[in-house]
């Protein structure tokens, strides 16, 4: 007892030390930086978009149809972005889509880590029939496009938002798999690993506790990745018709419907877009930020 | 090196058996009846649907369905249109040629200003250029091609009116193909003004299609090229004299082009992926904007045997570019 409580001060001491050390790589990256600002705007708007947006999103002012955005000739002051083909503020629609952007990169991220892990750590420390079966069939995912796949797999499921981002998901895990898989088997036969064998660790203890953990680093990068792919194919899927269904303020959905109008009102297409640009581009220089943080090779240089 | 071929296709066929399987699954697993969708909106009777079930054998055993299918696919049957009443692999063989000048295209784009880019921004390290380059590319990375194909029609068609909007031709000019590829066939027509009208349809797409795959070489490329200029060798070659340009192009960038040969293979399936989108956008009739009409019409048929040609498409490509990878690193011969 005396000896866990003396222990702990330290090994926290350690974990802020540890984490002080990558905010320190981190926080050199100026685009990183840039990126996590952006990115924490984003998620504040999200989050207060009933407290922000000057309308609600489906409100439609029958009166104002396609109004352009208030500085142009024609636009007014209570509709700063216009307004789209049904009357609808161009605006409020970003700002509630920022919340559908932002849930369907976590979601995705969620279900595709979670299975990924999982698979990749029964491959990596069973080894035998058990890998193969789970890599040849992240294999046959890998062989599909991804796109082509994810369409596929929501013309079975059904269009939708929850199946689109079913769809991505399945799409995007055998990237986790296998940097879990791969990570697990250098891990494996390290003496720590055996040390935890020897006093009796069982294989649910063994793979989740002590090796785990240390395979982190390229997994949170992974999933910065696919946290932006995630965004732009559920974006690319609305566009198809076969991701969230009008009239949700999903970005790639509201482009959808503003293709037939882009000659007439190009502010209907040009700003869902460019949320979505900003959007990503943000999620990727956290990640180009984080995966320089995080590798070694660098710090040295 | 024959040994490493062998190897390799020995682990393929595996992976195509189960390409083959997941395909022919996902479309048994499409809500709806295929012999419903093929009559269409008149119906059928129910004698005459027990006719149809048992000449297309889906009232056989699903696990014989699967082996009908494979043993037609490996006759070079892929099947009838559900759709169109025509033979899928007629109609895929007219229309890849489009997809694969769209793609080539690409490509060369992509391959002619990433690598090059990356090269310098690797040399120039920290410059502006190279600040530059690669906020560019992050950008490109980061980009809905979708989107970024509706800009460029609303600047170059709708603003400035210089390319047209869909299509790979102007209507005027007909003439039979002979390659399918329509920058070579309007030159082969020999009528005036054919080859720049092709162009002009091929230029906004092909830009599209491009830019994903630009952003990937370039930034390989640069980080390719940052990790050899660091390497002893590059050292030595600098030591003992050798002019800047020479080591670049001789010492360092052969040995970086390793890693970016893999990440050019790997840009197929991006490739692929993207033409879906660029063709519906510009209305290119290519496999991607067949797929996404054959999805929308619920084509059974189409849909599964697309799927297992472009699957098998990509993978053959990824395995060239294993073969290519083991000629220009000799290391992966030996083991």
């Amino acid at each position: 007892m005396s000896n866990e409580t003396a222990t702990l001060p330290v090994e926290a001491k350690a974990r802020s030390g540890a984490f002080g050390e990558f905010w320190h790589y981190f926080s050199m990256n100026h685009g990183a930086v840039l990126g996590l600002i952006v990115f924490v705007l984003l998620v504040l708007v999200a989050i207060f978009a009933p407290l922000i947006a000057p309308h609600l999103p489906n409100e439609q002012y029958r009166d104002a149809l396609l109004t352009p955005p208030m500085w142009h000739e024609g636009g007014k002051s209570t509709f700063i972005l216009g307004t789209d083909a049904v009357g609808r503020d161009m605006l409020s629609r970003l700002i509630y889509g920022a919340r559908y952007s932002l849930f369907i990169g976590l979601v995705v991220v969620v279900f595709s880590l979670t299975s990924g892990i999982i698979l990749g750590v029964l491959a990596g420390y069973f080894r035998g029939w058990v890998d193969t079966l789970i890599m040849r069939v992240m294999d046959i995912i890998l062989a599909f496009p991804s796109l082509l796949l994810a369409l596929v797999l929501v013309a079975i499921l059904g269009p939708g938002l929850f199946n689109a981002m079913l769809a991505i998901a399945v799409v995007l895990q055998p990237h986790f798999a296998r940097l879990t898989r791969a990570a697990v088997m250098a891990e494996k036969n390290r003496e720590y690993v055996i040390s935890a064998k020897v006093a009796g660790a069982g294989h649910l203890r063994l793979m989740a506790v002590t090796i785990l953990p240390n395979c982190l680093a390229p997994l949170i990068v992974q999933a910065t990745l696919s946290f932006s792919n995630a965004i732009l194919e559920a974006a690319a899927l609305g566009f198809l018709g076969m991701g969230a269904q009008p009239p949700t303020p999903e970005w790639g959905t509201m482009l959808a419907a503003a293709r037939e109008f882009i000659l007439r009102a190009p502010w209907v297409v040009t700003y869902p877009g460019l949320a979505i640009l900003i959007t990503v581009l943000a999620i990727n220089l956290i990640g180009d930020g984080l995966r320089d943080a995080f590798d070694p090779k660098l710090k040295r240089s | 090196m024959l040994r490493y071929i062998l190897n390799k296709l020995a682990l393929i066929v595996p992976t195509i058996f189960g390409i083959s399987l997941a395909a022919f699954a996902f479309v048994r697993l499409l809500p709806g009846d295929p012999i419903l969708a093929m009559a269409g909106e008149r119906g059928v009777s129910p004698e005459r649907y027990q006719e149809l079930l048992e000449r297309f054998g889906y009232n056989r055993p699903i696990w014989l369905q699967y082996f009908d299918y494979i043993g037609n696919v490996l006759q070079g049957d892929f099947g009838i249109s559900i759709a169109t009443k025509r033979p899928v692999i007629g109609e895929f063989l007219a229309l890849f040629p489009a997809t694969l000048e769209l793609a080539t295209v690409a490509m060369i784009i992509a391959v002619v200003i990433g690598i090059p880019a990356g090269i310098f921004a690797a040399v120039k390290r920290g410059s502006w250029f190279d600040q530059l380059t690669m906020g560019a590319a992050l950008t490109g990375y980061s980009m809905p091609i979708f989107w970024w194909g509706l800009l460029l029609i609303i600047f170059f068609s709708g603003y400035l009116g210089w390319t047209p909007v869909s299509g790979r031709i102007g209507l005027q000019y007909f003439f039979p193909p002979v390659t399918g590829f329509m920058l070579i066939d309007s030159l082969l027509s020999g009528k005036s003004g054919a080859f720049s009208s092709a162009v002009s349809h091929l230029i906004l797409p092909s830009i599209v299609l491009a830019t994903i795959p630009l952003a990937v070489i370039a930034r390989q490329t640069r980080s390719a090229m940052l990790e050899v200029l660091g390497e002893d060798y590059v050292r030595t070659a600098r030591a003992k004299g050798l002019t800047p340009r020479r080591v670049i192009g001789m010492h360092a960038f052969r040995n970086a082009l390793i890693p970016v040969v893999t990440t050019i293979g790997l840009q197929v399936g991006t490739l692929m992926a993207g033409a879906i989108l660029t063709e519906t956008i510009f209305s290119w009739p290519g496999i991607g904007k067949w797929m996404i009409d054959s999805i929308g019409k619920r084509d059974y048929v189409v849909v599964q045997s697309g799927l297992l040609l472009i699957a098998l498409i990509v993978m053959a490509v990824n395995l060239i570019v294993d073969l290519l990878y083991a000629v220009i690193n000799p290391r992966i011969r030996v083991q």
